[in-house]
């Protein structure tokens, strides 16, 4: 199954009024976001964060940047979906022009990017715009 | 006397607010306990009617601000039974008060030296004498704790030689709970080195739940925070021997700690203040002695007990829990219950238990080649204080109810 968009994110998350339902739904997309070869979960890919680990790993498919990520945290994963409908398999240029804190204001999930979290998602936006300036 | 948990609870205004709607459920009291009324009142006396520079000022504020803060300098002497006022240093944290001692005894180690450590040590504990060993080529001998968590005590002893020259050995486990045998192993120490090793306990996990009297422990150097045992941050102590800290190789220079100053040279002022430099936590001390002041007019024995009861109740919960394997299963422990799921990183639990109004810790806890050595990716921490109640106990099962069911 392909990941929604990140309007349609929007859209489904609006539609849930209570905060178990909505982390609900970010696991679920999280569980049907492929996942990583053990063999890729390498030292080089890791961001360590101080509650939870992410792994990246970056190629480049016609002209577009394909990711593949995970992380040892169930919730971490499903917030790290949300960071891929919105970055991947996309351009330099449509990485560089999203803007991921006005995607995760809306999503009312702007705690989870705020420097204060030690899940490593922040770092791993930081990392996929990194990539996309060269 | 006796010990109403209402009553403390009442005493703390953070108890009474919400979190994401819920009443808090507060259980990281081993990262920091709150503080009672009298602490912040404290506190803001100091800054509202005594603010002033101690020991420099010739004037009434001056004179004010120096007796409350010498005044809490007595009150912890005598709080933890130290032969001389002279012997309680201030400093930021137990972490400096580590860094002071490892900071001197790396001057002083040489190659064929020893420094002994132990498994469960929190990095600050860990990094200090391993960095102290790399800088004078001494040895860094760490001992084995068993899967329990608890310090095998017959290797700890049988890695102790004459040229152990200093143990370091945490009072309590702040990532298990393991409370270790302080005194018997100070003892052994001394015996086994024939004299010649100091013992330094790591005393953060260990000053709030137990009546310590450093006389009686017999260790060189013992060493706290202020803000674990319901005082403010940013302030610690290191507790020596007057024999040894008089000599002791000086730490930071500046400030109150210098006696006579030339261009070229300087001599050091005498105990406390030879290893004080620059302007103190002034509030934070005379705060942390409004602290110690209150905790020591409470029935310690009984709210002890509490904790204890407390503690056993959560124990008893977590082994009944269906998918939930408690790490750290020392048979004597500080109120720290540490904790994996079969379902589900400790970061996970944490987040979910928040949403629910439950702090916890989640994480390596400062201690990663403990948590390596255990073959844990970290745990999930509920950590007690004095005024947790079962019925809190109560609400952390049935918030981890949930997050199975989210996670399922």
């Amino acid at each position: 199954m392909p990941l929604p968009t990140t309007n349609e994110i929007i859209e489904d998350l609006e539609f849930f009024d209570d905060w178990e339902e909505r982390y609900k739904y970010i696991i679920d997309l999280g569980e049907h976001m492929p996942k990583m070869p053990a063999e890729l979960q390498t030292h080089a890919r890791l961001v360590k964060g101080c509650q939870s680990n992410v792994w990246i790993d970056v190629s480049l498919k016609h002209d577009k940047l394909h990711f593949q990520v995970d992380s040892d945290a169930i919730i971490v994963r499903g917030l790290l979906a949300l960071v891929m409908a919105a970055y991947n398999d996309k351009t330099t240029e449509q990485i560089r022009a999203f803007n991921i804190n006005e995607y995760f204001e809306k999503l009312d999930l702007e705690q989870h990017i705020s420097p204060t979290r030690g899940n490593g998602l922040r770092a791993i936006v930081a990392k996929i715009q990194g990539f996309a300036v060269t | 006397m006796s010990f109403d948990v209402q009553e403390i609870r009442a005493q703390f205004p953070i108890l009474s607010r919400t979190v994401h709607n819920k009443p808090l459920v507060y259980l990281d009291n081993a990262a920091t306990t709150q503080k009672p009324q009298v602490v912040i009142d404290a506190l803001v006396n100091y800054y509202s009617y005594s603010n002033s520079n101690v020991h420099r000022g010739a004037h009434q504020l001056a004179d004010e601000a120096t007796r409350q803060y010498e005044a809490a300098r007595d009150t912890v002497a005598d709080f933890i039974q130290a032969a001389d006022r002279c012997e309680v240093i201030w400093t930021s944290g137990t972490t400096e008060s580590i860094n002071i001692v490892a900071h001197g005894l790396a001057i002083l180690l040489n190659e064929s030296d020893q420094v002994l450590v132990t498994e469960m040590e929190h990095h600050a504990n860990l990094v200090t004498w391993q960095q102290a060993c790399k800088a004078s080529g001494a040895k860094l001998v760490v001992a084995p704790i068993d899967d329990n968590g608890e310090l095998i005590i017959d290797q700890y002893l049988s890695l102790i030689n004459e040229n152990t020259r200093l143990a370091a050995l945490p009072h309590a486990s702040n990532a298990l709970g393991s409370l270790n045998p302080i005194k018997l192993l100070t003892t052994q120490l001394k015996k086994r080195s024939n004299n010649k090793a100091l013992m330094l306990i790591d005393g953060a996990q260990g000053i709030a739940h137990s009546s310590v009297n450093v006389a009686e422990i017999g260790c060189d150097f013992y060493v706290f925070s202020s803000h674990k045992l319901y005082g403010p941050t940013g302030l610690g102590v290191l507790w020596g021997k007057q024999a040894l800290l008089k000599d002791w190789p000086v730490w930071q220079t500046g400030g109150e700690m210098i006696s006579e100053v030339s261009y070229q040279d300087a001599t050091w002022n005498t105990l406390p203040y030879r290893l004080e430099a620059g302007t103190p936590n002034i509030a934070g001390a005379i705060a942390f002695g409004a602290a110690v002041n209150w905790f020591t007019k409470l029935d310690v024995k009984a709210l002890l007990a509490h904790e204890e009861k407390v503690f056993s109740y959560a124990t008893a919960q977590a082994e009944a829990f269906n998918g939930l394997t408690i790490i750290g299963q020392a048979s004597h422990k500080v109120p720290v219950l540490s904790f994996i799921m079969d379902r589900g990183h400790p970061a996970d639990i944490g987040f979910i238990l928040d949403r629910q109004g439950v702090a916890i810790r989640t994480g390596h806890h400062c201690a990663q080649p403990l948590m390596e050595r255990l073959n844990v990716p970290g745990t999930a921490r509920a950590s007690f204080a004095m005024y947790n109640t079962c019925e809190e106990v109560d609400i952390l099962f049935s918030s981890l109810e949930k997050v199975k069911q989210m996670l399922a």
